[in-house]
């Protein structure tokens, strides 16, 4: 059994010491491209916590009781991307039929999700560092904070910065990747929390 | 053979995938921490990209249009797991430094995007040159990158130490934060060349200013978004963020990228752009 104190370790190493985007460069398509705007940001954040957190359980399930069970891990890589794929697809249409208020929120979001690596990179760093089911529910979720965390501070600073006076040629994305710098070296900080 | 080498030089230098294109950030950014790394990851990727191209090539009338993307990732996920197996029994060091990311090679953008894009439309000899060419030149990037890195952050190039012994290493080059700031120099310096070059009045409409406005506004050929999402168009990117002004050479590119599967003739008969008479040169040179 797993303790509260050893899920609770992994909520904070997950979310902030290891930060998927800023120390583990999973995400960065979606980190980078839809962070113009607070709003957007969080719907993206949201969506992804939604997605990473099923896509855990599902993949954790699967590896558990099919691959495991045959001694088939070595297909875990064809099986999770196609499990998260058929997964983000089925939620898309779940969603469209059941909870159309939820839909119109996150459902421009949910085609994206599918090529985010972080959902993939999740589910294996689940099976990498032998998480059972619970604990990778948890990890996957904490994964997903940290990267909402991140993305919604940095869409916060690009609507701070958008009217500023750059050099020319750091117009655009190489502002954007030095302020990205700037949070990987803050977030350094968190690792004096473990 | 003057075909296979058009696909090289394409792959290498004209349409090169992490300087050009600005593909496949996430591995160019997690694991070019050293040289070794980076040559270490460019050629898992360009084993896998050459593989899946020569297989998708092959297989391309028998892959109906619809379900083509699944298709694709079955075949490109077995390899990457073929190369992992490989990498554990041959080369544990290596697969240990790269972790995570050999398994991730599945979801890398340039491999989905070339497969879409050139090898599903193609030949297959000309589709195996063209992977290998892609593969070279994100290797040829990669090793750039991982030196750059390596040398700032601990004065050594592929471990033989380069700087003089008063050199202190920028230990942050070599951690996370260091990625980034090598990035942002290579797109600013990007930025720089396209805007010196649309000073000059040519056009730039090749070169990203990376991936963060590809997804909204997508000039990419290799952007993954479109294949997932057929009618990517209608989602009501548009409304949600306006890109602020879309020049006319971006137009023409995104419109390219919505053709699904891209025309032959638009990778075939495009004219020399973005390279230097140098390049140019070079290439009439080699035929």
């Amino acid at each position: 059994m797993t303790d509260i104190k050893d899920l609770f370790i992994i909520l904070v190493s997950s979310s902030l010491v290891s930060n998927v985007v800023l120390s583990q460069f999973l995400g960065l398509c979606p980190f980078l491209g839809v962070s113009k705007k607070t709003s957007t940001a969080a719907g993206m954040g949201t969506a992804v916590i939604f997605v990473i957190t099923l896509a855990s359980a599902v993949s954790g399930v699967i590896y558990k009781d099919v691959l495991q069970r045959f001694h088939i891990e070595y297909l875990q890589t064809i099986v999770f991307i196609l499990v998260i794929a058929a997964l983000v697809q089925f939620v898309e249409m779940f969603l469209k039929k059941a909870m159309p208020a939820l839909y119109e929120a996150l459902g421009v979001y949910l085609p994206l999700i599918t090529t985010n690596c972080a959902v993939l990179g999740v589910a294996l760093t689940n099976v990498q560092k032998e998480y059972g089911i619970v604990t990778g529910i948890v990890n996957g979720f904490a994964t997903a904070v940290g990267f909402t965390i991140s993305i919604v501070i940095l869409a916060g600073l690009r609507e701070k910065m958008e009217h500023n006076d750059f050099p020319e040629s750091f117009k655009g994305m190489p502002m954007v990747l030095l302020t990205a710098g700037l949070m990987a070296i803050a977030f350094c900080g968190f690792s004096g929390l473990l | 053979m003057n075909k296979a080498g058009e696909r090289l030089y394409n792959g290498l230098i004209k349409e090169n995938p992490t300087f050009v294109l600005m593909l496949g950030m996430c591995p160019t950014l997690a694991v070019t921490t050293s040289a070794m790394n980076g040559l270490g990851m460019g050629l898992t990727t360009a084993a896998v990209l050459a593989m899946s191209n020569l297989i998708i090539s092959l297989l391309r009338k028998v892959i109906p249009g619809k379900v083509r993307i699944p298709a694709f990732i079955v075949i490109i996920a077995s390899f990457v797991t073929v190369l992992q197996l490989l990498l554990e029994a041959y080369l544990p060091d290596l697969n240990k430094a790269l972790g995570v990311y050999i398994p991730l090679i599945v979801v890398n953008c340039i491999i989905l995007g070339r497969a879409e894009s050139y090898a599903y439309s193609n030949p297959p000899i000309p589709s195996l040159f063209d992977g290998v060419g892609m593969g070279l030149g994100f290797t040829f990037a990669l090793t750039c990158i991982g030196a750059v890195r390596e040398l700032l952050g601990a004065g050594e190039v592929f471990g033989y130490r380069i700087m003089p012994d008063s050199f202190t290493p920028i230990g942050i080059f070599v951690l996370a934060p260091g990625a980034f700031f090598v990035l942002a120099a290579l797109t600013a310096f990007q930025n720089y060349l396209k805007i010196t070059k649309e000073r000059v009045g040519k056009d730039a409409g090749k070169i990203q200013s990376g991936c963060s406005e590809d997804c909204m506004n997508c000039g990419n050929k290799g952007c993954s978004r479109r294949f997932y999402d057929p009618d990517a168009e209608d989602h009501g990117w548009e409304t949600l963020e306006k890109p602020a002004e879309i020049k006319a050479s971006e137009i023409k590119a995104s419109d390219k990228c919505t053709e699904e599967p891209a025309p032959k003739k638009t990778i075939e008969t495009e004219e020399p752009v973005i390279q230097d008479l140098i390049f140019i040169d070079l290439k009439k040179g080699g035929k």
